[in-house]
């Protein structure tokens, strides 16, 4: 049985990634989808670094993903609140309809 | 044992300092009658950046470099190690961040109360904007660089959809909210790949670890993949084309005080810290890095300056000119030399103060209940308010980078960096792409001066210091020749320490 190294992480973290990355440009409908698509990239990021941390024996990187999982839960509420703001002058929170300026 | 304590916090005082008065203003908006409210903490708000600076000289007499926060000893038992770093670049980037809070604050009172938003959680924000752009100037270490840019990036994203009941504010608050977020997760999966190749988080070991890769002639692909996402993260919060889409829009939806406050003390926290990462972690792969700043540097000046001159909004024209401006500055970058840092430092400087003043005239320039925000409106300026249209006109004269005034003489600097590092070509082209960029500048001028405009008289009823504030960037852009000295000689020492703390 093949044992799982530290490549088999990496790719994951960077497919999670990627799909977040894809997830912003191609979603044309929600924004909450949006929302959760930048906390994937987040994550994402926390596997790479928990990954390189606990390989390399080095406790800084996991110390540096819980900052990030912090930052992710303030970013993600600060995310809502403007989604909500946006709900309350629109009536709708389709990115279609965030289209008053342009140029 | 607390002497030992005291000497590795002490670098950080300033901003320990800010921190609590920040908790302290909140209580002192909630607790005082709502009428006063926003007032007091507008002038404490004042006073709390004033002290700060205070807080900063004094250190500054103390130390030549301070580092902050070690997190070990060591073999011969000193402290290693470092979260902070408190040099004469990092000085005087937050002299400029907190020269542009303050100003931001003093033009925003009279704004804000005008169009009935007059709150005192914006004077906190902008407080806590400035807290993470000191951390960014200062950051020796990954996680303080990611938590300042983040402290600064979150109150920027309320404050632009801090206009609750306009449907445009909370739209920009979005845009900017999506985009910002977008970029700072390509930063940090750039950063985990550098954390992964390094083993370490602090600037010291990734210069030492990079320098050891690049010597043994090693080409590490993701190294290089980590140092373009790092950069294209970068490029996102400086609004460098291509990655410039939020920025017309953010800067036409937020209110005007905001926009004012996004479009100065962001940019100078950012360039620094783009500063500190090229010249000290990232120095060994400058041949890599140079190349990446070159393209972003002719697409931004080229954007900047044609995208402007379609514009009829001027929160819009004045956001592609500022674009335009970071183009100008990366040229400066390129080569990373002591005199490009310091040509840098100087537009800067030159920039923060001319675009306050050109937005606080946005903000002083309003009929009855309107603000005046197209070119269309301000049509025949010249007659009704010829002061108004006499300092709007030397303000865009030296956007456009006319001499003698101080535009001039930001360009002259940066031209003059590109040149002594190897890249007149680059010169070159910036110089024909800035003369592109005065013809937007005129067509302001023309409406101003020779259009006939509608025939109703502009107000004149501003409070004295925010026309203060914006003589005193007027007066400063036409008397840039007589500060040149001290600033030039400030900034120059200031770009130097760069360098010695990079070789530390």
């Amino acid at each position: 049985m093949e044992t799982i190294g530290l490549s088999h992480y990496l790719i994951l973290a960077a497919a999670l990634f990627s799909i977040g990355v894809m997830g912003i440009f191609l979603n044309r409908k929600n924004i909450i989808l949006v929302l959760m698509c930048i906390e994937l990239m987040l994550l994402a990021v926390n596997i790479n670094l928990v990954a390189f941390s606990s390989f390399a024996g080095d406790l800084a990187g996991q110390i540096f993903s819980f900052f990030i999982l912090t930052v992710a839960a303030a970013e993600i509420s600060i995310g809502l609140a403007i989604v909500t703001v946006l709900f309350r002058n629109r009536g709708s929170i389709e990115i279609e309809d965030s289209n008053l300026m342009k140029g | 044992m607390t002497d030992f304590a005291f000497n590795y916090i002490s670098a950080a005082l300033p901003e320990i300092f800010l921190a609590v008065s920040i908790l302290v203003l909140l209580m002192v908006g909630v607790f005082t009658p709502k009428e006063y409210a926003a007032r007091s903490v507008a002038g404490l708000s004042v006073v709390t950046l004033a002290i700060t600076f205070i807080f900063m000289l004094v250190e500054h007499q103390t130390f030549k470099i301070g580092f902050a926060f070690p997190y070990g000893t060591g073999p011969d038992g000193q402290p290693v190690g470092h979260f902070y770093i408190a040099d004469w670049f990092a000085f005087y980037a937050k002299s400029l961040v907190l020269l542009a809070s303050a100003t931001a604050i003093v033009l925003a009172e009279d704004t804000l109360k005008k169009i009935k938003l007059h709150k005192f959680e914006f004077y906190v924000l902008v407080l806590i904007a400035s807290l993470g752009m000191m951390l960014m100037t200062s950051a020796a270490h990954l996680i303080t660089l990611y938590m300042g840019l983040e402290l600064m990036s979150f109150s920027l994203y309320v404050l632009a959809s801090f206009w609750r009941d306009n449907s445009k504010s909370s739209e920009a608050g979005l845009k900017y909210f999506v985009l910002g977020s977008l970029a700072s997760g390509i930063l940090l999966f750039g950063l985990s790949y550098i954390y992964g190749i390094v083993g370490d988080l602090s600037f010291a070991a990734i210069d030492s670890s990079i320098a050891t890769i690049h010597q043994g002639g090693e080409h590490v692909l993701p190294l290089t993949v980590a140092l373009v996402m790092v950069i294209t993260a970068m490029a996102f919060k400086l609004s460098a084309v291509p990655f410039h889409m939020w920025t017309p829009d953010v800067y036409e939806g937020s209110p005007t005080p905001v926009t004012a406050f996004m479009s100065a003390g962001p940019k100078i926290a950012a360039f620094a810290l783009l500063m500190r990462l090229l010249i000290e972690p990232f120095a060994a792969l400058a041949a890599d890095w140079t190349q990446v700043i070159i393209a972003l540097s002719i697409l931004t000046m080229a954007v900047g300056a044609y995208m402007a001159i379609v514009q009829q909004n001027l929160k819009r024209l004045l956001a592609y000119s500022s674009i335009g401006h970071v183009g100008f500055m990366l040229v400066g970058l390129v080569g990373g030399t002591i005199q490009g840092v310091h040509a840098v430092l100087m537009y800067l400087t030159i920039y923060g103060i001319m675009t306050m003043g050109a937005f606080g005239m946005l903000m002083l320039l309003r009929r009855k209940d309107v603000y005046l925000e197209t070119i269309d409106d301000i049509a025949g300026l010249s007659e009704k308010a010829p002061a108004y249209a006499f300092m709007l006109l030397v303000l865009f004269f030296s956007i456009a980078g006319i001499p003698p005034l101080a535009g001039f003489f930001a360009k002259f600097y940066v031209f003059g960096a590109a040149v002594a590092a190897g890249y007149t070509w680059l010169a070159i082209v910036a110089v024909v792409l800035s003369v592109v960029s005065a013809f937007y500048v005129l067509r302001v001028i023309r409406a101003m001066y020779f259009d006939k405009g509608l025939n109703k008289p502009i107000d004149m009823n501003a409070p004295m210091p925010m026309r203060m504030a914006v003589v005193a960037a007027v007066l400063f852009v036409v008397g840039f020749i007589f500060f040149m000295q001290p600033i030039d000689a400030i900034s120059y020492k200031a770009a130097e320490s760069l360098f010695v703390s990079a070789s530390l």
